[in-house]
């Protein structure tokens, strides 16, 4: 079997100081890491590679320095790792970082399954590994947390959706985003970490994917959505009162903040 | 080619026939942008038969277009979903489509939207209508330090919306409205295999109007009953943060934050709560929040209307005592 593992690297959003003033994230103010969802996607492959003896892809879309991540990656147990990166990628929306993705999976080719983490810690939103599955035709499950049977067919796996908890079995090729419940990611080995150093880290830019797509899909110029401005949200005033002692006196005011807000009746 | 669409459509989320409180939020904002533009309002109402598609309707639908399965849409099967609400949105050609951003939301909202070779914007807590009718989607970007003012230059302009970001829409029982069936699509290659629920949730976190949640102040899991009962007295919910639940004090269900729940509130009380960043982005819209945690410098103060400097372990019992003392009486 063939799976492919997306990651992204993002600032460490523990942290990275952000510029209120500007509205943008001060990149220089941490390091960067792999999307903490993605190592848990890493984490499920290297689990159904033990099993299954697949290889391990992880494919990610970033600036050069994103090798880094790729590099990490290979580190906990990747087999190799891509990296698209070309000056006509940046400023891609989801739509036109999905259908580059779809580019470079294509390339790959024969997958069985792709692996993603639920969200990205920077940009949060979440679409990208359903968009991804909907472009190559395939189903997906979002927000998996358990995974439950697999053979190189078949994939069953607990799914936390639609209020409740769902079992669910696909046949591959399929893709699945999965929450941090999945598993405890395991750490880079002593070994792996000489390996990765030296492993190549294969580069794709546009020319690399131009089979798979048209110059009109990438960047700003192919994506749809648009930030038309920034703004800083408005604080909420708050009381700001407060207590250091005296705790008998605090809690009969507490008491009539319940009261004045219809916490508790009276 | 943008004259083509005109109209409102909203997702219509249901499960067991009974419809999501967000979709009631939904048609309240959309009414207003309908207003606006001088458009109409259409629900998409995927679901089994027997569903009181009229309430849409009251609530501020124009339309409803019902695509009507006892079939494939009882489970949260996503191409089902999304192959039929793609065939619904390609027959009305709306120019703004709306989801909430619940679960099964955000997991089919892309689908549609790779499939419409449209744009997507993720988690919208605010909507408004620009000079030209465009749809300005306003979403919290990096750890809810920034809003992000976006729009879509392709039809449908597409966003997912937060639930409880918006009032809900009261019904108007003299509204009226057509009710339109619509064929279901099944897909051609069913490739799940099957899908079974095997839990649901009992309570869902952000439907509480209180949440008392606790932190890494707290010593052990058998410490929590204090907290449970505290919000037991305060017809609340437990919530706790990040630490808590790796400690394995408590399930993820409970965490509040930016990679957890995000909730909105009457009252959140955060009890030896520090505050950290990825924390405060899930709570700091609550209405009221009291904190108590014995570092005078901890950043939760800073966005509480009550803090106590000191220990939950003697101020929790406090309270509680108070508390049983008031309902007895």
């Amino acid at each position: 079997m063939r799976v492919i593992v997306l990651v992204k690297q993002v600032p460490d959003m523990e942290r990275v100081k952000f510029d209120t003033e500007k509205g943008v994230i001060d990149r220089k103010s941490a390091g960067t890491e792999i999307n903490p969802f993605d190592l848990n996607a890493l984490e499920t492959a290297l689990q159904i590679g033990e099993k299954t003896n697949s290889e391990i892809i992880v494919l990610s879309m970033g600036p050069h320095s994103a090798e880094q991540s790729i590099r990490d990656a290979i580190a906990r147990g990747a087999h190799k790792g891509i990296l698209l990166n070309d000056k006509k990628f940046g400023g891609s929306d989801v739509k036109a970082t999905s259908v580059t993705i779809c580019a470079g999976i294509k390339k790959i080719g024969n997958f069985d399954l792709i692996i993603a983490g639920m969200q990205s810690v920077d940009g949060d939103t979440g679409q990208v590994g359903a968009e991804i599955a909907q472009i190559l035709k395939i189903p997906h499950i979002s927000f998996v947390e358990k995974l439950n049977e697999f053979d190189c067919n078949s994939l069953t796996v607990t799914s936390n959706i639609w209020e409740g908890i769902y079992l669910k079995k696909v046949k591959l090729p399929a893709l699945i985003t999965v929450t941090k419940d999945i598993n405890i990611p395991r750490l880079p080995s002593f070994k792996n970490k000489m390996l990765a150093r030296k492993a190549e880290v294969t580069v794709w830019g546009y020319d690399d994917l131009e089979e798979h797509l048209e110059e009109s899909q990438l960047g700003f110029k192919g994506s749809p959505t648009k930030v038309k401005k920034i703004v800083i949200p408005k604080t909420a005033h708050r009381e700001g009162k407060m207590w250091r002692e005296d705790y008998s006196h605090a809690v009969d005011n507490l008491i009539e903040v319940f009261k004045c807000r219809k916490i508790l009746e009276v | 080619m943008t004259e083509k669409y005109s109209g409102i459509l909203i997702f219509a989320e249901q499960k067991d026939k009974t419809i999501h409180k967000v979709v009631f939020e939904l048609l309240s904002e959309g009414r207003k942008l309908a207003e606006q533009l001088g458009v109409g309002v259409y629900c998409a109402l995927l679901g089994p038969g027997g569903i009181d598609a009229k309430e849409l309707i009251y609530r501020g639908a124009d339309a409803v277009y019902y695509v009507e399965d006892d079939e494939i849409f009882n489970m949260p099967d996503e191409l089902a979903y999304s192959e039929n609400l793609v065939n619904l949105i390609k027959t009305i050609k709306p120019e703004i489509c709306l989801i909430g951003a619940t679960s099964l939301g955000r997991s089919i909202a892309p689908r549609v939207a790779a499939a419409l070779e449209t744009g997507l914007t993720a988690d919208c807590t605010d909507l408004r209508i620009d000079d030209d009718g465009k749809l300005i989607q306003i979403r919290p970007a990096f750890s809810e330090n920034i809003l992000a003012h976006i729009v879509s230059d392709k039809m449908p302009q597409m966003a997912t919306v937060r639930y409880k970001e918006f009032q809900e829409s009261k019904p108007d029982f003299n509204r009226t409205g057509e009710i339109v069936s619509f064929n279901s699509i099944r897909p051609m290659d069913r490739t799940f295999e099957f899908i079974k629920e095997l839990s649901r949730k009992e309570t869902d976190i952000s439907d509480s109007d209180v949440v008392v949640s606790v932190g890494a102040g707290i010593k052990n899991s058998e410490d929590i009953k204090m907290i449970y009962e505290l919000a037991g007295l305060l017809k609340g919910t437990v919530g706790a943060s990040r630490a808590v639940v790796e400690n394995g004090f408590i399930s993820r269900e409970h965490q509040i934050g930016y990679s957890g729940n995000r909730v909105k509130p009457k009252l959140y009380f955060a009890c030896a709560i520090s505050g950290a960043a990825q924390h405060i982005a899930g709570m700091k819209d609550a209405d009221t929040i009291i904190a108590i945690n014995t570092d005078p410098s901890a950043p939760i103060f800073n966005i509480a209307d009550y803090g106590i400097v000191g220990d939950i372990y003697e101020i929790v019992p406090m309270l509680i005592k108070r508390l049983k003392e008031i309902n007895q009486n």
